[in-house]
């Protein structure tokens, strides 16, 4: 876009009378548009050529993400058809500003998200939506000060369909019982961890939102009852009463499982339902494709056979933490002829279970045993055997599973994606290398704590669709063997090296020459690496996220080349690169304008590098613990400089150094601070040339053999 | 004040007697708590009953001396309040004159009379906790949760076409309690002609007793409660046949049974309607006529808003009033929560009500029409203000900063911190509108504004177009 930019200018300057683009009708101009998507800055290029193209791109604007809410008005106007909006980068979103959004965007918006921003109220709430009456979305996650009049300044929007309400924990019952009594289009709610509310709201909206498809009730206080027997207790008083009449008030769960679209529901964490109200349901919810039982521990095969009873078409199901996966689990669950994906994340696995499910008619594409107990060569090659459709297989942590696992998968799944076996630690090198001859197809590969050596990564280079690689803890690899996947996987997105002691800058000038669609970097504790990986680094202009925690030998030059290069960096952590000064900031602050978090901990910089990163407009989480430079009136300059600050992780100690109203202020300001009084060891031991302990910190192999002392 | 003279009530009713001896009547259907007390005249009773009144007056002599007090502090509103102050007094003084009546009776000599009775015992014992002086037994504290169900049935489907007396339609879970005990004959189906219907006439109805004792002439709305008091005109009043029933043991002969009649014409308890529902008993008749054919004269002290012709009814409402109050847009209160859900499951367009002191302006419920447009404007006024005054603010301190700029060491002197905050502080406070919950966020937008306007003057500006 840049080029274009150039180009039209001179041509204006020299024939003005003449421009193509008005051939163009403006229809055509938008489709252009719509494939500008990669980078926002092409689209603002586009609009600075010219005043028709100005106005071109104001009208294609459907969807805007502001970083402020101070210039709101301005930019509201100059796109008059915004119909999304999301707030979440805003760290301060009053109810005026609500005010302004809903006097200009009146019925155009259609959604809105409030994720992450406080300050409004109520009435900015209430504002917004008498006045925006096509709001479809409203995403309200997060407003932990909400209170229950929030909640019926909602339900006035009459054509809601999706509602977010993730940790509003002042909400009781009465305000989501406005909402289901005002909100009768909706599809989509979500009260995960609404801690304020129970079975009575929860019930009321599944008896009057009669279209809800997706109901998120994660982490809720319901006490799923049954008044079964005619004794009930009241006051320490046995009184005989009918039980009709309260089963529906008592039990939320009737009239959910009665909701004629229900697709998804989300009931992880709810400790209140068991067995025993479910078996007394006698009822299941015929239309459910997701159902989420996620750390619901009192509810075993008995529970779920009975929740499943009638679900014809439940396609995915997450069971995570839940009950041991046993014979008669993985019995109960054998109906289900749709069954896609299935999750049994930390469950206790019995190798009978295992082989049970292996036994299942239908052919699972998704399975995640990440973290059971249990799971062996046994079990995981029984399983397999029938599933040879499957696409994602997670093994994180099955600590037990050896190499004949990884050859029987690798035999007969050989159309996975997915692939993620972290800490596998008994799976031999050899397997490795049978990954890569036989699932080609992988495009997401987790070897984290493995023992894959050169010749395994040479053999998984063949995948070339590769695009999410993880070798962190991998000490058996080298240059050598990264290169390999430099020449070959040039799909690659994500590229994690945590402590992969071997990995030195030639293995990275191999990456970034072969993936220039790299986003994502982590060559933390990466002790031997320097400024050229960064260099070569910087030729890669997607790359959005960079990790160079603990790298001695990186300095500002290194940074100041990835600032260069990679305009889109959005999050940076060099804690621990002692050599980073405020000669790295500068650049960072002039080129890096889509930066938003950085950890500067440990680091050489001071109140000038500091205070020169305020020109970064978006900048919104800082942890800048053990500046030795940084001085309170250094520390307060930059903080009060830079607007958007929404996260600011800092030393305890100056907390006494500076006025208590100026964290005031910027706590008003929409600033959260989080205090860490942790003792300056590394750089204090390192002061006492005691070369030992900078050793400790980070040689990676020094560090694994620490960790297992630990275990 | 009213709660303070409830407490007294169950005194008189509760008189410090010796413990009762329970082998005085072995054979006694009645179960009344006082059935048992009965002793001769004892002047220990009497030294206690009488400084029980002692200290009744002198509590009545300050609540006059109060009301005094309050009248000529607000001279002009006091109006309103005159008629309940008069009630106070009036019920606690005819409390203390028949307190003193009884008290005195208890010396006269005594003598024998036949009891008129109406009222079957079973009734009675129901009629306890109706009575004009709650004493907060067992049997009034404790509400079957199942009750709740049938009563907001019988809201729904029991409209009275009656009930002119009171413009308002603010029917409360208590009161309705209340009623089921006139409605509880509904599902008796009588036949026509079995039963023989008695009609009183409205002073009949409204007088305040109907018994009256032949000695001292104190009255009594139960003939238990009479015969009760007899018992201390004489031992001639003590034998288990003058405690007893009259009826049931002087004739043997069945009795045709007694239902009654409203006397108000057109009303449904009245025998020319044509659906004719007739009314159990006595009291009945009058909690029925009270409540559907007279002015409330019972104004909640509280909520200034409940209207009550039935002292009881008020009492009842007063016990609850402003504590685990679940409201319905529609206007009805409930005593607890999964009622207020069951009746807003059940109905259409009813939503939960949001007490008003947590809402404060918040753009009101369509349901409850005009009465909520004046928080509404509250707020939107409230709301003006706030951002008014935040100008100010913000003014102020990007002149502030501006400053700031030039000079790095003022820049962050906490001097200038003080002055930026405590200008927002004082803006805020002065807020007409202020309550606890919204003035808090009201002072971190005011306080808040400024910073921004480090250069973004214009954009900020706009904002208070």
């Amino acid at each position: 876009m840049n080029l274009l930019t150039k180009m039209k200018k001179p041509k204006q300057t020299h024939v003005p009378s003449t421009n193509y683009f008005d051939l163009l009708s403006e229809e055509i101009v938008f489709s252009i548009l719509d494939f500008l998507d990669d980078n926002p800055l092409d689209k603002k290029s586009f609009s600075l050529v010219c005043k028709s193209f100005y106005t071109t791109e104001s009208l294609h604007r459907r969807a805007l993400k502001p970083l402020r809410s101070e210039h709101l008005t301005k930019i509201l106007h100059r796109y008059p058809c915004i119909t999304n909006l999301d707030l979440s980068l805003c760290p301060r979103i009053d109810d005026s500003s609500l005010t302004v959004i809903s006097n200009v965007c009146k019925n155009m918006l259609r959604s809105i998200d409030l994720s992450r921003t406080k300050f409004f109220t109520h009435v900015g709430l209430s504002n917004l939506v008498l006045n925006c009456v096509n709001l479809v979305d409203i995403d309200l996650s997060n407003a932990t000060e909400l209170k229950d009049p929030a909640a019926a300044a909602i339900a006035e929007a009459k054509n809601l369909e999706r509602l977010w309400l993730r940790r509003c924990k002042a909400i009781t019952d009465i305000g989501i019982g406005c909402v289901a009594v005002g909100c009768k289009k909706l599809r989509l709610i979500s009260l995960k961890w609404c801690l304020g509310i129970g079975d009575l709201g929860v019930g009321l909206i599944a008896v009057k939102c009669k279209e809800i498809r997706s109901l998120d009730l994660s982490y809720l206080p319901l006490y799923v009852k049954l008044w079964t027997e005619d004794l009930v207790t009241y006051a320490g008083l046995v009184i005989t009463m009918p039980a009709v009449g309260l089963e529906i008030t008592k039990n939320c769960l009737l009239p959910i499982l009665e909701l004629q679209y229900l697709e998804d529901l989300f009931l992880e964490g709810c400790f209140g339902i068991d067995d025993d109200s479910l078996a007394a349901l006698k009822k299941g919810c015929k239309s459910l494709e997701t159902l989420d039982m996620s750390s619901c521990q009192n509810v075993s095969h008995v529970g779920l056979s009975s929740l499943t009873s009638d679900t014809a078409c439940l396609r995915q199901l997450i069971l995570a933490y839940g009950s041991p996966v046993t014979l008669a689990l993985a019995d109960s669950l054998q109906k289900l002829s749709m069954l896609q994906s299935i999750k049994l994340d930390g469950c206790l696995v019995t190798c009978p279970g295992l082989k049970a499910i292996g036994n299942w008619c239908i052919s699972l594409r998704e399975l995640s045993l990440s973290k059971c107990l249990g799971v062996t060569d046994e079990g995981l090659s029984s399983l397999v055997t029938k599933h040879k459709d499957l696409r994602k297989l997670d093994v994180t942590c099955c600590r037990k599973i050896t190499h004949v696992s990884i050859a029987h998968i690798t035999n007969l799944c050989t159309s996975l994606t997915s692939l993620r076996m972290e800490s596998c630690t008994l799976v031999s090198r050899e397997s490795f290398v049978l990954i890569g001859q036989r699932c080609q197809c992988l495009e997401e590969l987790d070897l984290t704590d493995n023992e894959i050596d050169d010749e395994g990564l040479k053999s998984i280079s063949r995948c070339s669709k590769l695009s999410n690689l993880k070798l962190g803890i991998c000490l058996n690899i080298t240059d050598g063997g990264l290169a390999h996947i430099g020449l070959c996987c040039s799909q690659l997105i994500e590229l994690d090296l945590y402590r992969s002691a071997g990995i030195m800058d030639t293995g990275i000038l191999a990456i970034a020459r072969g993936c220039p669609g790299l986003e994502m970097v982590n060559i933390a504790y990466c002790t031997e690496i320097t400024d050229h990986s960064l260099m070569s680094l910087s030729r890669c202009s997607k790359l959005n996220t960079l990790e160079t925690r603990g790298c001695p030998l990186i300095t500002s030059l290194g940074l100041a080349a990835i600032a260069v290069g990679c305009k889109q960096l959005a999050k940076l952590d060099t804690k621990k690169c002692y050599n980073i000064d405020d000669a790295g900031m500068i650049p960072l602050a002039h080129f890096s304008q889509n930066l938003r978090q950085i950890n500067l901990s440990y680091s050489s910089v001071t109140d000038v590098g500091l205070l020169s990163l305020a020109s970064i407009s978006c900048l919104q989480s800082m942890t800048i613990l053990h500046l030795k430079g940084l001085t309170p009136s250094g520390l307060a300059a930059a903080l009060l400089a830079c607007v958007g600050l929404t996260k600011v992780k800092l030393q305890e100690s100056f907390k006494s150094l500076l006025p208590r109203l100026l964290f005031e202020h910027l706590e008003a300001r929409g600033c959260v601070f989080q205090w860490r009084d942790k003792v300056f060891q590394i750089i204090e031991m390192a002061l006492r040339s005691t070369f030992y302990y900078l050793q400790a910190e980070v040689d990676p192999i020094f560090w694994k053999l620490q960790l297992e002392d630990v275990e | 004040m009213i709660g303070r003279i409830d407490q007294q009530f169950p005194g008189f009713n509760q008189r410090p007697e010796t413990p009762p001896s329970a082998a005085f009547n072995p054979n006694s259907q009645l179960k009344i708590p006082d059935a048992s007390k009965t002793q001769d005249w004892d002047p220990r009773t009497m030294l206690s009953n009488l400084s029980f009144l002692e200290d009744k007056i002198h509590q009545l002599q300050d609540l006059v001396h109060l009301i005094v007090g309050r009248r000529a502090e607000v001279v002009g509103r006091s109006n309103e309040f005159v008629p309940q102050q008069q009630q106070l007094i009036t019920a606690d003084l005819t409390s203390i004159i028949v307190q003193l009546i009884s008290t005195a009776g208890s010396l006269l000599p005594s003598s024998k009379h036949s009891l008129p009775s109406v009222t079957p015992i079973v009734t009675q014992l129901g009629q306890l906790d109706g009575g004009l002086f709650p004493t907060g037994s067992g049997l009034n504290g404790f509400v079957p949760p199942h009750n709740g169900v049938s009563k907001v049935e019988d809201q729904s489907n029991q409209i009275d076409p009656t009930n002119v007396c009171g413009p308002e339609q603010n029917y409360s879970v208590e009161e309705n309690e209340s009623k089921d005990e006139e409605d509880a004959d509904d599902g008796e189906n009588l036949p026509p002609g079995s039963y023989e219907i008695l009609q009183l006439e409205k002073e009949e109805i409204l007088a305040p007793h109907t018994h009256f004792c032949v000695i001292c002439g104190k009255g009594f709305k139960r003939d238990a409660n009479l015969r009760m008091h007899m018992r201390g005109h004489g031992d001639e009043y003590k034998t288990p046949a003058a405690l007893a029933k009259p009826h049931k043991e002087s004739n043997s002969e069945p009795m045709l049974i007694k239902r009654y009649s409203c006397p108000y014409v057109g009303c449904k308890r009245n025998k020319d309607h044509k659906k004719f529902q007739p009314l159990k008993t006595i009291l009945c008749v009058k909690n029925h006529y009270k409540r559907t054919h007279c002015y409330k004269s019972y104004t909640c002290s509280r909520c200034n808003t409940k209207k009550f012709s039935v002292l009881a009814d008020l009492k009842t409402h007063e016990k609850h009033c402003g504590r685990d109050k679940w409201l319905c847009s529609c206007g009805t209160t409930f005593s607890r929560k999964d009622k207020l859900f069951g009746h807003i499951a059940l109905f259409q367009g009813h939503s939960p009500a949001i007490p008003s002191d947590e809402t404060k302006g918040l753009a009101g419920h369509s349901d409850r029409g005009e009465i909520d447009e004046a928080p509404n404007k509250v707020a939107r006024l409230d709301f003006n203000f706030s951002s008014d005054t935040s100008i100010e603010g913000g003014i102020h301190n990007a002149t502030n900063s501006k400053g700031s700029v030039d000079d790095p060491t003022g820049y962050f002197s906490p001097l200038n911190f003080d002055t930026c905050n405590f200008n927002g502080f004082r803006e805020f406070s002065r807020n007409p509108f202020d309550d606890s919950e919204s003035s808090f966020s009201f002072l971190i937008s005011g306080s808040c504004k400024y910073p921004g306007k480090t250069g973004e003057e214009p954009g900020s500006n706009d904002l208070q177009r």
